[in-house]
Order: C-alpha cells, then sequence, then structure tokens
C-alpha cells in the first residue's frame, strides 16, 4: 500500500460510522492536493479529515483516530493524542461547572494523572477505588501538565485486577552544578504538620520558634541541555555526602557557623555526575535513589558518531 | 520553596565546550534591553552560552591581584586551555584556588567573560561560581558529554530555523564543522592521558596556541579584564 493510500484507509475508517466515504474517494482528494497543488501529505490529511468533519456536522474530537495506542500515565507528554489507558479510579473530585459529569484522578503504576468526563458525552459514570479500561481518551495539556479527557467514542470496561498506583517517579541525570542556599544543616519548624525549613531562626508561617535540625540538600543537575533541580532529604543527604545529623551538628558547633556543613557538602559532590530517580513536587525531583557515575564512559560511541558526521 | 523560584525557573544551561571551541569565540550579546539580562557568548558551532561547565587539569594558579588578591588558573582539557580568574566578588572560587595544589582535576561551574587585549583582539575567560576538586572518572565523562553534544551542535548547524548557528556563519563564517576534528582530538585523548603527568604533557603538544603566548594573552586579562577588580 502507498502511504498516501494509507493515510486514506485511515481516514475512510475513521469516518465510516458518521459519513457514506470510500477509500478510494478519499485517496483521489488526498492525491488532488499532494500531486496536483504540492501540498505535504501531512498538511493534505489534515485538511481532508476536516472536511469529512465538516460534512459530518461532528467535532474533532469524537472520532477515533483508529489504533490508540496502550500507554501508561506518566509516558503522556503530548497534547491531543488518543491513547488507550489501563487505570484505577484514585480520587473524585467536585466539578466545578455544570457542563463536568466527572473530574478527578486516575492512576497506573507509573503515577497519577487528572481526568474529565463531560456530561454531553453521556458515558457511564466511573466508581473510586474501581479499576478500568479505558480506550479512546484524549490527552490534554494546560501550563505543561497533562491531564486526560474522556469522550463519546471513549470506550469504558472494568477490569478485576488490582492496579498498584505509582508515584509519578522520574529519572534525571547530569552534572551536579549548584548547591543552593537552604541547604546543609537546616533547622524545621517543630510545630504540627508543618516542616517548613525556618530562615534566620523565623518560620514564614508560625514566626519565632525553637527549630529541629534536619539535613537536606538543594542541587540543581544539568545534563547540557536542560537543569532539574532536585532535593535530597536528611537520608539521602547522609548516603550521599558520608556526613551525617550528629557529625555537622558536631561541625557547626566547632565553628560556630552552621554554614560550615554544607560547604563540607558542596566540596564532596559539586561537579560529579548523578542519575537521580524519584518523585517529582512541584518543580523538584526528590532524590529517593541516586548513583554517582564513576565508571569508565563510553567513547566509542560518541566517536562513531563522529566519524558519521 | 517560593523562596527561589524565579532565580530557578530561568537558570542558564551550563554548556559543555572544549578550550579549542571556547578560545576561538569571540561574540557576545543580549536578548533584551534590560540591564539584568543574561549576556550570551556565541560559539562557533551555534549555540548561546551564558554558563559553561569545564572539568580538566588545574596546571597552574597564580595570584595576580595588585591591592587584593585576583586568581588565576589554566585549567587543561584536550584540546586547549580555558583560563579563570576569580577575585573578592567569588569567594569560594578564589579560596580553591588559593588552596588546591596542582596538577589536579577540577570541575569548575562558570560564565564566560569577553575582554579586549591591547591589541585590539578579543580573549575570553571564565568567571567561576564554583571549583571544586574531582576524580579522573569525572574529567572522563565530561571529555566525551563534551564531545557528544559538540556533536549535536555541529548536526543542527545547517537545521532549518537554527538561529545561532545562522549567527554564528555570520560572525565567524561557516567554521561549525571544523570542531569535528576537536572532538575527535578530545576523544583520542582518553586512551593515553590516564594519568595526570600525561594529560600535563599533551598540553604542551596539543594546545593549538603557542604557550608563551598563551601567557601574553593572560597577562593582558589583568589590566583589561572587565570584571570587578579589587
Amino acid at each position: 500500500m502507498t502511504e498516501l493510500r494509507t493515510h486514506a484507509a485511515e481516514i475512510a475508517e475513521q469516518f465510516s460510522d458518521h459519513v457514506d466515504v470510500t477509500e478510494d474517494e478519499v485517496e483521489s482528494k488526498l492525491q488532488q492536493l499532494v500531486e496536483e497543488y504540492q501540498v505535504p501529505l501531512d498538511e493534505a490529511t489534515r485538511s481532508v479529515r476536516n472536511s469529512y468533519l465538516e460534512a459530518a456536522g461532528i467535532e474533532r474530537e469524537e472520532i477515533s483516530q483508529g489504533g490508540s495506542d496502550q500507554v501508561l500515565v506518566n509516558e503522556i507528554n503530548q497534547d491531543e493524542q488518543w491513547v488507550d489507558l489501563r487505570v484505577k479510579l484514585v480520587d473524585l473530585w467536585d466539578p466545578r461547572s455544570d457542563s463536568i459529569s466527572q473530574v478527578g484522578l486516575l492512576g497506573d503504576e507509573s503515577g497519577t494523572i487528572k481526568f474529565v468526563a463531560f456530561k454531553t458525552s453521556e458515558l457511564e459514570k466511573l466508581t473510586e477505588g474501581k479499576c478500568y479500561e479505558l480506550s479512546n481518551v484524549v490527552t490534554d495539556e494546560y501550563e505543561g501538565t497533562y491531564s486526560v479527557k474522556l469522550n463519546r467514542t471513549t470506550t469504558i470496561t472494568e477490569i478485576d485486577e488490582a492496579i498498584e498506583v505509582g508515584d509519578n517517579s522520574d529519572t534525571v541525570e547530569g552534572a551536579l552544578v549548584d548547591v543552593q542556599s537552604g541547604s546543609g544543616l537546616v533547622k524545621r519548624c517543630p510545630e504540627d504538620d508543618c516542616t517548613r525549613v525556618l530562615q534566620n531562626g523565623r518560620c514564614a508561617e508560625h514566626g519565632e520558634v525553637d527549630g529541629e535540625f534536619d539535613l537536606r540538600i538543594k542541587a540543581v543537575l544539568d545534563d547540557g541541555h536542560e537543569v532539574q533541580d532536585v532535593i535530597f532529604n536528611r537520608e539521602a543527604t547522609e548516603a550521599l555526602t558520608g556526613i551525617e545529623l550528629d557529625e555537622a551538628k558536631q561541625l557547626a558547633k566547632d565553628a560556630l557557623d552552621t554554614t560550615v556543613v554544607a560547604d563540607e557538602m558542596r566540596a564532596d559532590i559539586l561537579g560529579r555526575y548523578f542519575t537521580v530517580t524519584g518523585p517529582t513536587l512541584g518543580r523538584y525531583v526528590l532524590a529517593n535513589e541516586f548513583d554517582q557515575h564513576d565508571g569508565p564512559a563510553d567513547a566509542e560511541s560518541v566517536l562513531i558518531k563522529a566519524r558519521s558526521i | 520553596m517560593s523562596e527561589s523560584d524565579a532565580e530557578s525557573v530561568s537558570r542558564e544551561v551550563a554548556q559543555r565546550v572544549f578550550a579549542a571551541e571556547f578560545n576561538d569565540a569571540s561574540y557576545t550579546f543580549k536578548e533584551s534591553d534590560d540591564d539584568r539580562a543574561p549576556v550570551y557568548l556565541l560559539l562557533p558551532t551555534g549555540e548561546r552560552a551564558n554558563r559553561i561547565f569545564v572539568v580538566g587539569t588545574l596546571t597552574e594558579t597564580e595570584d595576580v591581584g595588585e591591592d587584593n588578591e585576583y586568581w588565576r588558573g589554566r585549567i587543561v582539557d584536550p584540546t586547549g586551555t580555558f583560563f579563570v580568574y576569580a577575585g573578592q566578588y567569588q569567594p569560594a572560587a578564589a579560596s580553591a584556588l588559593r588552596e588546591l595544589e596542582t596538577p589536579a582535576y577540577v570541575a569548575v561551574v562558570g560564565k564566560p567573560r569577553t575582554y579586549e587585549t591591547d591589541e585590539g583582539g578579543i580573549n575570553v575567560s571564565v568567571r567561576p561560581e564554583s571549583i571544586t576538586e574531582v576524580d579522573a572518572a569525572t574529567r572522563d565523562r565530561w571529555v566525551v558529554e563534551t564531545a557528544d553534544r559538540t556533536l549535536d551542535r555541529i548536526d543542527a548547524f545547517d537545521a532549518a530555523g537554527n538561529e545561532y548557528a545562522r549567527m554564528a556563519g555570520e560572525e565567524y563564517g561557516d567554521t561549525g564543522s571544523n570542531y569535528t576534528e576537536t572532538v575527535v582530538e578530545g576523544l583520542g585523548s582518553l586512551e593515553t592521558t590516564d594519568e595526570l603527568g600525561a594529560d600535563v604533557a599533551a598540553d604542551t603538544d596539543g594546545d593549538r596556541s603557542d604557550s608563551t603566548d598563551d601567557d601574553a594573552e593572560g597577562d593582558a586579562v589583568d589590566t583589561a579584564d572587565p570584571s570587578p577588580q579589587p
């Protein structure tokens, strides 16, 4: 089958439920655009698809794009993709708009993602804690955060399976290029449910308090393309630097200065390469696991790349 | 978590660049009229650099300041030498240069700075944010990574819409692909320079510019470097 014919077949398949259309007809429309008018195939496909949408009087979202892929929620990184999910309904929220039937959180082993179902789609309602196969949902992006929308073509199949919901773990690697202020030996607010780090003995919420000592490192990993903020909690900081809380307190006491602890840690970790894995929290990756790269680097593959240019 | 949001959202990536390419760069620019807008050094392979990350061998340090300490370090990679300058406004880096015994492998995060020489040429140096001693494995990884990133830039040089490649073509001529040689040179050094001694030797042999010349250029900085002098 030619590439043109493949696209024609896809379009015909998508609209077969809605309008009377044949592959030949679609192909000839595509052919005209591509061969006669020199329109690139992508654009021609889009244009022909739109013309059928209009003819059928339906919205783009109501047709299936055919053959959506089953993905993990954490793999979703593009807007307007048609995907299938195997998920557990983790949480339902109160809809803020009358047009919304259900809104909440779906999860699979990779993490969680927000979902929305609209009243106009007339779908059966999902139940919290149950697991489903959802086919034909559409991804959506808002300010870098992804969600999925259920729509009229979405099929919902309840499955008898316990899905473990993951924590949206991310793995980042690069050179550790900065240890930021607020790292090393810090004091945290002792109030219940408040773990804020004190600034000059003050908590932003509770004012002047008698803080409790803790260790943490806020650092930046940089791979030459992107930067990523990472946080090492006390346990990770101790493992990373070999400096334990008691030792850190002693260092600070001897120097009459808490900043010596961060300085000591900087010397151990700045400029080294790390891989860090953990859940994302805002713009941070929490370093649940990390690995320093101190083995030999693979020069051979880069040399091959150089020769191929 | 909000205390440094603004700082990190706009944090500039540290480019990986070999000394041979870095020292060929001379053109700097801003992308907005704001006084505080970042200054970028245009790399000949077509990328902007407001920050760089370098791992190499610190071979010499010298206090070249007059009234106050002003430290110069020579950091050698397989293709050439980076000059770093740290004074009272870079206290951590200055004390690292004061205290480190040479030769030593060091990692440097820093900002490119350019200055005009007495002869009217443009030289480029690094104003370090941090200098830490590292091991040979980290240096080797940097060489491989920098080779890889340099090849990525060369590969993307002719891509449509590569604004910085277009700019580099205008400023330096279409020299981007010459740095494939630099990459091969850098990678080639890994087989033979496992020892610090061998690495230093590679500097005098393989450095693209005459080493006495380097010193002269370095000296010119002391009077002409735009970094705040004590």
